[in-house]
């Protein structure tokens, strides 16, 4: 089992901008950095390195950068912020097995100033690969966004739930409240009214402006190693108590429009069974967490899936601030990718890491246990993190 | 459509909203009992007060009266019957047909009454112009919206109005720019597995894969059947028909190659499988999920043809 075997020991990120001023590449090795220094590990200690796939910096590239040295492991994970916890459980299968003995797992982008994802790119229908011929089914057509492809099942799900605008709408006010007093976030100081919400301008009918997440520039760094290896050092271990990959049947990216239903998110569903068998844990053993929020239905949907409420009932859930600091379930207090930043959800991962140290600026008290989940309607993964 | 032909179209709705009320053709036949039986029989309204001579004695009114919404029927020119002197709105009508803005739809209509009809009145209508806007892009393309209000009168006396307004949009199948050839930027990768579906939809056919061997169908295809493992591909041609199983409406940012907003849906089809289309020629509020659609094939450039769907079952 991969449980138990690896912990958490040093995380460090960039400040969270729309214009870094800086190449990716100097913004993961600024987020490494800090991410060791967290630690207390010289970077001669480090021997794998873990991203995603869309990352455009080598895990060589970033190692010669910080001075990292030999590498005995190196991995790279698919399905955009579908890899984010992922990263950790490639990291923690490593040391568990002893193919490398400390890990960084990093992300680092100019996702406002540089490439966006949200915009149209009329190349992805056109490129002959498997993944290009899956969405030549859909981008003549202009369903292109991750926005309108996110969109399309937030509607089924209204259509069988009766769910409707507003209970989005509670996510990203819940959010924005939390990032309003996280001076991390871009939306520091600026919470948001449902009515704002609601008054935010279409993106994709049925999502408003205020149903998106956030473009953001920035890196975050991680820094895996042995729960032996970890009592040693200077942070109190984040143990990885669980770690799983998540893909469904019938499974696209982004585009499982084919599946008999179209309301929930069976990738999610993987993930989640295999997180509560390896921990030994449940849903009410949980007191924090941390849920992809790249477009607010489909936190509703993790709720469901995650078995935190029953399928559909994810409204009645989050409605009367149930989802926010002082709520059944608080979730993403450092106030997630609508409020915090963008960060393909690794900064969800460092904010899980916080409240099990006990540190994080809206820290829910008596956190023991935290689950964190990684990019959804893609394949995805998902953590559980123990003090 | 040119800068010059805009102004055209403008200053002619102009010049018609400056003209003013226009009386048209009087009523064939006065107000009488037979077209109100018919209409009411058709509408389903039951009420005696229109029909029945000894009841509508005893109401309010003291003889039968006309349901007040058959205000336009009383005079609708007939099939074929020759409106000598027409309305202000006609030719601007005539000039957006003519410069491709062939499409219309009614957008609003809204009917007040002063006063229930009588037997043997014959009214007279009257049309004014009253608003002209655009282009504007719209989920049906782009388009003019043209307003024009009605009175009726009878002998003088105003008796009933009507506010009525209509897009007149260029259909999208008719690519914009006629003479350009400009390629349509969002092309779909195409290849062995494919290039039958591609190939039907360019001869009007709306191809499911079918496993030679155990019979499943399949949408988006593949290489082979799941269900069996045969490589043994053929298909079935759908019948056309489908239902909105979900949709979006994009609004931003804006689609190279389209114009926004427009309806993406997921059909589900009755032959069992989904497949993902634009939904045309409706307004993007009147999409619904179970609304019927019907697949009509749009052919986007010299080389690319799009299967979308439109409003309409069997
Ligand atoms: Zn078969």
């Amino acid at each position: 089992m991969i449980g138990s075997r690896a912990a958490l020991v040093g995380i460090g990120a960039t400040e969270f901008s729309k214009r870094s001023g800086r190449s990716e590449l100097q913004l993961a090795a600024e987020a490494v950095f800090k991410a060791l220094d967290d630690a207390g590990l010289a970077p001669s200690e480090v021997d794998g390195m873990v991203t995603y796939t869309q990352d455009t910096n080598q895990e060589i590239s970033v190692a010669r950068e910080t001075g990292i040295g030999e590498l005995s492991f190196f991995s790279r994970v698919h399905y955009g912020g579908g890899a984010a916890c992922a990263t950790v459980l490639q990291a923690a299968m490593a040391v568990a097995t002893g193919a490398a003995s400390t890990v960084v797992c990093y992300r680092a982008f100019n996702e406002r100033s540089g490439r966006r994802f949200g915009q149209p790119d009329a190349r992805l229908g056109g490129e002959p690969s498997s993944q290009g011929m899956e969405m030549s089914w859909h981008v003549p057509y202009g369903l292109m966004t991750p926005a309108a492809w996110v969109a399309m099942f937030a509607r089924r799900y209204m259509h069988a739930y009766g769910a409707r605008s507003e209970d989005f709408g509670r996510v990203a006010v819940a959010m924005r409240r939390h990032a309003a007093t996280n001076p991390a976030a871009w939306f520091y100081e600026r919470p948001i009214t449902l009515a704002e919400h609601q008054a935010s301008k279409w993106i994709v009918e049925p999502l408003h402006l205020l149903d998106c997440c956030q473009e953001s520039d920035g890196a975050v760094a991680l820094v895996v190693t042995s729960v032996e290896r970890a009592r040693d050092l200077r942070r109190v271990p984040v143990v990885v108590a669980a770690a799983a990959q998540g893909a469904g049947a019938e499974q696209m990216m982004m585009t499982s429009y084919y599946r008999d239903d179209m309301t929930g998110l069976p990738e999610m569903s993987v993930v989640g069974r295999k997180l509560w068998e390896q921990s030994g844990m449940s849903p009410a053993d949980i007191q924090t967490a941390i849920l992809y929020d790249h477009f607010t239905p489909f936190v509703l949907s993790q709720l469901e899936e995650l078995g935190f409420c029953g399928r559909g009932e994810a409204r009645d859930f989050v409605a009367d601030g149930g989802i926010e600091i002082d709520g059944r379930l608080p979730v993403n207090p450092h106030g997630g990718q609508l409020g915090e930043a963008y960060i393909h959800g690794m900064n969800g991962i460092a904010e899980g890491v916080r409240q099990i140290r006990g540190t994080a600026v809206n820290q829910v008290p008596g956190t023991r246990n935290v689950l964190v989940t990684a990019g959804t309607g893609v394949p995805t993964s998902g953590l559980i993190l123990t003090g | 459509m040119t800068a010059v032909t805009q102004e055209t179209v403008h200053q002619l709705a102009e010049r018609q909203i400056a003209v003013g009320e226009v009386r048209g053709t009087p009523a064939a036949d006065p107000v009488n009992l037979p077209m109100i039986r018919h209409w009411t029989t058709a509408m389903g309204d039951a009420n005696p007060v229109y029909t029945d001579e000894e009841y509508a004695r005893g109401s309010v009114h003291g003889e039968i009266v006309a349901p007040p919404a058959m205000a336009q029927v009383w005079t609708m020119p007939g099939r074929g019957r020759d409106e000598k002197g027409g309305t202000p709105v006609d030719d601007v009508l005539a000039a957006l047909d003519g410069s491709g803005y062939t499409g219309v739809v009614a957008t609003n209509c809204e009917q007040t009454y002063h006063r229930y009809l009588r037997l043997g009145e014959r009214l007279e209508p009257a049309t004014r112009m009253t608003g002209f806007t655009g282009p504007k892009q719209t989920a049906l393309g782009e388009g003019y919206f043209v307003t024009w209000n009605v009175s009726w009168y009878s002998s003088g006396e105003p008796v009933a109005e009507m506010l009525f307004r209509v897009l007149k949009f260029r259909p999208r199948e008719r690519k914009p720019q006629s003479g350009s050839s400009q390629p349509y930027p969002l092309r779909p990768a195409v290849n062995r597995d494919t290039e039958f579906f591609w190939e039907g939809v360019r001869k009007g056919e709306l191809r499911i894969q079918r496993c030679a061997d155990c019979g499943e169908l399949r949408h988006p295809p593949g290489p082979l059947c799941p269900k069996c493992r045969s490589v043994a591909r053929t298909h079935v041609v759908a019948c056309g028909e489908g239902e909105v199983f979900s949709f979006i409406v994009h609004h931003n940012p804006p689609v190279p190659g389209l114009e926004t907003p427009f309806v993406v849906a997921v059909v589900q089809l009755p032959e069992g499988v989904r497949i993902v289309g634009n939904v045309v020629n409706c307004l993007t509020e009147e999409v619904s999920i179970g609304m019927p659609v019907r697949v009509r094939f749009v052919q986007m450039d010299d080389e690319l043809t799009l299967p979308m769907w439109a409003p309409g079952g069997s």
